[in-house]
């Protein structure tokens, strides 16, 4: 909802936002960091790769990339840590530990 | 097309809309609306306004419909009643919320149930907080007048609200009155060519209805009620630009004979002329009474109220509408409120009558007043008087 940058949300007054509320910044939700729900994150073991692409095809939240190794791995800006990667890899390279911090 | 003709308000009504040059109608038929959306959809079929009328399945559809509608910047109406007005309650907080300019009419009527086709405002009592600007008309020609005006004052940049013209189902709606149409110069004249200043175009993408956390939620109510309050400077401002081209003069607040007059009665919308009738009798026996009629609903006039009613010992509000389990009409409750903190201020009696289409005679008017200054005097056991009922 961000009318005059760099205002955080919580540094927006009610004079700051457009008329209903309207959003008029195009993708502005990319900044929107969904990390911060994570209470789980992965952790993988990537000699079992076969890259099959599976957790990248099946993540909800589409931010899993494959690196420069050609393994694939969640972007933890956004990963919600939902684990659904970690059930869906036919191999077990992903295990879902406790997220600590 | 200056000339007096003698019309059924809904036609008339739709034919302002006509003259207002709207570009969509979604509307969809319930009693005491039908012929207001009878008349658009004919007009439309005939190619004599040249609009897109949208037949929709429901009037939660008519009312999203409009949203999308008004905020592409088209000039939006639509026209309900009743049990229609409540199922498009939700909508009609979107509508506000995004500050989309929707006019919509609504021939007030009861509500179910015992099913009633018939007129009283519990329909208006219902959707009170849904931040419209909410006005009402007392005969045809206001009715009519009211169209341009609420275009007008929808679309005015500083405002952005849909607005919602009241009148009473029957006993306004379907009766034949004699109209006068401004010219068609006149009204292209008055009302401008809507400017929504972000319509939704794939060249500059917006989003509206967005996701607000908690952090930002509130901003965005206090902005939205900050403008509803703001929008009647805009609105009064409007009345006189419409009195100076046309010469019929409104206000939030009006008057008949209330000026010096010890008891005062308040009403809203169409028996507000039989009671100038009753008022005028009474005067004529020597009785100090007068006449207040609340035009404006949303914004709540408070100052017009105050000053209206100040010198007056007694207030008689007559409600057509029950806040069952409440404080009395939903009326009496907010001018009850709107006068509390104040030093000085008329002893307050709160009425309702006239719900479900029961008819409020010239006597049963002056019966009201005769019992409300005799309350007053002597105070009653009861948050409020139901008149007329059969015990």
């Amino acid at each position: 909802m961000a009318k005059r940058e760099p205002k955080s949300e919580g540094e927006m007054t009610w004079r700051d936002l457009e008329i209903g509320a309207i959003v008029t910044e195009p993708g502005n939700a990319s900044r929107y960091k969904t990390g911060d729900w994570r209470s789980q994150r992965p952790t993988y073991d990537f000699k079992k790769c076969i890259k099959c692409a599976l957790c990248q095809i099946f993540c909800p939240e589409g931010c899993i990339f494959q690196n420069d190794d050609g393994n694939f791995e969640a972007d933890m800006y956004y990963c919600k840590g939902c684990g659904i990667c970690a059930r869906e890899c036919p191999t077990g390279v992903i295990t879902m530990v406790e997220e600590e911090e | 097309m200056a000339d007096r003709v003698g019309i059924e308000v809904s036609v008339a009504l739709s034919d302002a809309v006509k003259q207002a040059n709207v570009d969509v109608i979604a509307a969809y038929p319930i009693t005491p609306q039908t012929h207001i959306v009878e008349h658009l959809a004919e007009l439309v079929a005939n190619g004599e306004l040249d609009a897109a009328y949208i037949p929709v399945e429901s009037e939660h559809s008519a009312m999203s419909a409009c949203l999308g509608s008004a905020a592409t910047g088209a000039r939006t109406f639509t026209a309900t009643a009743g049990q229609g007005l409540e199922l498009m309650h939700e909508v009609l907080y979107v509508a506000s919320s995004m500050r989309l300019p929707v006019v919509m009419a609504v021939a007030n009527r009861a509500l179910s149930s015992p099913l009633s086709v018939w007129g009283d405002h519990s329909d208006v009592m219902a959707v009170r907080d849904t931040g419209w600007i909410q006005i009402f008309t007392e005969n045809g020609q206001e009715v009519v007048d009211h169209v341009f005006c609420a275009f007008r004052i929808a679309e005015d940049n500083k405002v952005l609200l849909p607005v919602m013209i009241h009148l009473d189902g029957f006993n306004l709606s379907h009766v034949i009155e004699p109209i006068t149409f401004p010219a068609q110069s006149k009204v292209d004249k008055f009302l401008p060519p809507n400017k929504y200043p972000l319509p939704l175009h794939p060249d500059k993408p917006v989003t509206m209805g967005d996701f607000a956390p908690p952090i930002i939620y509130t901003e965005a109510k206090w902005a939205q009620e900050v403008n509803l309050r703001a929008s009647k400077e805009i609105i009064i401002k409007c009345w006189q630009e419409f009195a100076n081209i046309f010469g019929r003069q409104y206000s939030p607040v009006e008057s008949y004979h209330s000026e010096k007059a010890k008891v005062l009665l308040l009403t809203m919308g169409s028996f507000s002329e039989t009671a100038m009738t009753a008022i005028d009798k009474m005067r004529g026996e020597g009785k100090d009474v007068g006449l207040v009629r609340l035009r404006l609903w949303r914004p709540f006039p408070f100052d017009e109220l105050r000053r209206a009613v100040e010198n007056a010992e007694t207030l008689i509000v007559l409600d057509r509408a029950l806040s069952f389990g409440g404080p009395g009409g939903p009326v009496c409750s907010e001018v009850k409120a709107a006068l509390y903190g104040q030093a000085k201020k008329p002893k307050v009696v709160s009425f309702v009558a006239g719900i479900g289409g029961r008819d409020i005679s010239p006597s049963d008017f002056e019966e009201i007043i005769n019992k409300g200054i005799a309350i007053s005097e002597k105070g009653s056991p009861n948050e409020f008087e139901i008149y007329g009922v059969r015990e």
